[in-house]
């Protein structure tokens, strides 16, 4: 199990390596990285200077390490155009989008899981015809049209909710439902095939022959062997929600790490974009590293030597 | 069955492969994708005014409208120009954008793939663990990151799309070439005499495009939804072309007086993308029904 652990959290920060240097390689690819830090109009000898204050004027390879060794020590810089601290900025943002990426979460969570069963167990009928279709729109609908269309009705036409920004408690509602549609899909999909395949297994035949109801045998059983591939969705499905948040906040004003990172490009604030790339990345990385650990925990079956179960 | 025999099987004899479940769904989904080609292909002769002309008097008209003989069916956009019109360019964007980027990620994934599983060695380890890497970075942020970097504009989006999108072709190309390296034909033209790229541009490839394919029509769909998002954010296609997604962020400003300046556009990336899906999960099924590639 340690090994296991061990191994696993090896490659979890070898992969968040290769992200830093990815990163900085894209960071590099204009040319002179000085050039997007500057505010635009700055004359040459304030780039230069900015150049030498940032150690861009330095080898390649010195650069490399100076980076790594400082987000080693969790320092992000300073914000060439705010002038404080990127962790400041973006820490005063990240509540926000866990809050939202969280709410929607529940959300795809819950009725895509709903769905998934439903249009398992009840396969062939009219709820699979009327559900599967809902399954395949959630898919398709871009989140900034159906964040829209949720402004047009609910704010415009009946004004029962806000159409932008995060003042109320209720103003969460729209944007997660928005973002929601794409995880909510997923969901219903993972759990629809993998509550087929269980419900096919003799296990199944034998706890329905003891003269078990539909329900427990769904609900007892089958679910809770259904639940792995649905637990490493959901970790997944955490990293997409905070990636789909950047669109999804530009919709409706939210206040996030997403909006954070559209404005950062528009003021060339490239560090703290950086450092959403960078923080997001690291969610991502560490809940696929959960994922499998939780792999092990659920189903005590699986072998814990060598990689990947 | 094996996916090049899908191909065949699917050729040779189509009223089996419209007997396929979902196939009654696959029909109209086709023909409205052919619909929108054929829309970019013929936007000069379909657009019923100039994308660009902008009239202050038709500034925000509702959809249906005439003034001064000319009929808005679609309404008009904040500066007066025909949303029709800009709705059918926008199309062009759209589609040129997600196969340019299909095609430069495609090429490059599925090269690289056959290379690390052929090979194998520090190659597989390379690119393999290149790939972890890339996958480890949630793609709309690599993208977004990316375009701050080299500026926004037409050309940039199809490098940064082909950038970014590239390991998923990668990872099924390096699957499937293990599983047919392994393969007599393979171990018998390479004992007469033929050498690698021989090996893998005429035995290796044709016997893997088929989950290719597949992948390049999933990606295909999220390329577009990709284009307008970037585009929506104002790092995609610049103003005056006319995108679906640049149109969309206007109308979110103009989403309480002018609600068609949104709607229409994202109907239209809607059906696309909705269509492009039901192809390519009906492809997938058709090459190999156990198979999950989009997950």
């Amino acid at each position: 199990m340690i090994r296991y652990l061990l191994g696993r959290a090896a490659q979890a920060l070898f992969a968040m390596f290769g992200v830093m240097t990815i990163v900085f390689v894209i960071m590099r690819l204009s040319g002179d990285p000085t050039l997007l830090l500057v505010p635009e109009g700055a004359t040459r000898e304030q780039i230069d200077l900015l150049r030498h204050q940032l150690g861009f004027d330095r080898p390649i390879l010195v650069q490399y390490a100076d980076y790594l060794w400082a987000l080693g020590r969790l320092d992000l810089g300073d914000s060439v155009v705010q002038r404080i601290a990127v962790w400041r900025i973006v820490a005063e943002r990240n509540p926000y989008t866990l809050w939202l990426a969280s709410v929607a979460l529940a959300i795809a969570a819950v009725t895509g899981i709903a769905v998934g069963i439903a249009t398992a167990v009840w396969r062939g009928t009219l709820i699979e015809r009327t559900l599967m279709p809902v399954v395949l729109t959630g898919q398709s609908m871009p989140t900034f049209w159906s964040g829209i269309l949720l402004i047009l009705l609910f704010g415009v036409l009946l004004g029962w909710l806000p159409t932008s920004g995060a003042d109320r408690w209720f103003s969460v509602i729209m944007p997660a439902v928005a973002l929601a549609g794409v995880s909510m899909a997923t969901f219903a999909r993972i759990t629809r095939t993998a509550v087929i395949e269980e419900l096919s297994k003799d296990y199944v035949r034998a706890v329905r022959a003891k003269g078990i109801g539909q329900a427990a045998v769904v609900l007892r059983h089958v679910l809770r062997n259904a639940a792995i591939p649905i637990v490493t969705i959901a970790a997944l499905e955490v990293a997409n929600l905070l990636a789909g948040a950047v669109i999804v906040e530009t919709v409706f004003a939210w206040p996030g790490m997403g909006q954070l990172a559209v404005q950062s490009i528009q003021a060339r604030d490239f560090l703290v974009v950086q450092a959403i790339v960078l923080l997001v990345s690291a969610i991502y990385v560490s809940l696929n590293f959960v994922a499998d650990v939780l792999y092990s925990v659920i189903d005590p079956r699986i072998k814990l030597v060598g990689g990947r179960p | 069955m094996t996916p090049g025999g899908a191909i065949l099987a699917a050729v040779s004899r189509p009223r089996r492969w419209l007997a396929q479940p979902g196939a009654r769904a696959v029909l109209p989904a086709a023909l409205v994708l052919a619909g929108f080609v054929v829309v970019a292909l013929a936007a000069p002769w379909l657009a019923p005014l100039d994308p660009a002309r902008q009239s202050l008097l038709a500034r925000l008209r509702r959809p249906g409208s005439a003034i001064g003989g000319v009929t808005y069916w679609l309404g008009t956009d904040e500066l007066g120009r025909d949303l029709l019109s800009r709705i059918i360019y926008g199309a062009r964007a759209s589609l040129t954008v997600a196969l340019l980027s299909v095609a430069a990620s495609g090429t490059a994934g599925t090269a690289l793939g056959v290379l690390a599983g052929y090979f194998r060695g520090w190659t597989e380890i390379a690119i393999m663990r290149a790939v972890d890497i890339m996958l480890s970075i949630p793609a709309i942020l690599l993208a977004i990151i990316t375009v701050a970097v080299l500026g926004p504009g037409f050309l940039n989006l199809i490098i940064v799309l082909g950038f970014t999108r590239w390991p998923r072709y990668t990872r099924v190309a390096y699957a499937q070439t293990l599983s047919v390296s392994t393969q007599p034909f393979i171990t018998a033209s390479r004992l007469a005499g033929a050498r690698p790229p021989r090996i893998l541009l005429r035995h290796v490839l044709p016997n893997i495009l088929a989950p290719l394919i597949v992948v390049a029509t999933l990606e295909f769909g999220l390329m577009v939804l990709f284009e307008a998002g970037l585009s929506f954010l104002g790092l995609g296609i610049q103003p005056p072309t006319p995108s679906w997604g640049s149109i969309m962020s206007v109308g979110r400003n103009y989403v309480g007086t002018a609600w068609w300046i949104a709607t229409f556009p994202g109907l239209c990336l809607f059906l696309l993308v909705l269509s492009v899906n039901l192809v390519g999960d009906h492809l997938r099924d058709l090459f190999d029904p156990r198979s999950n590639i989009r997950a």
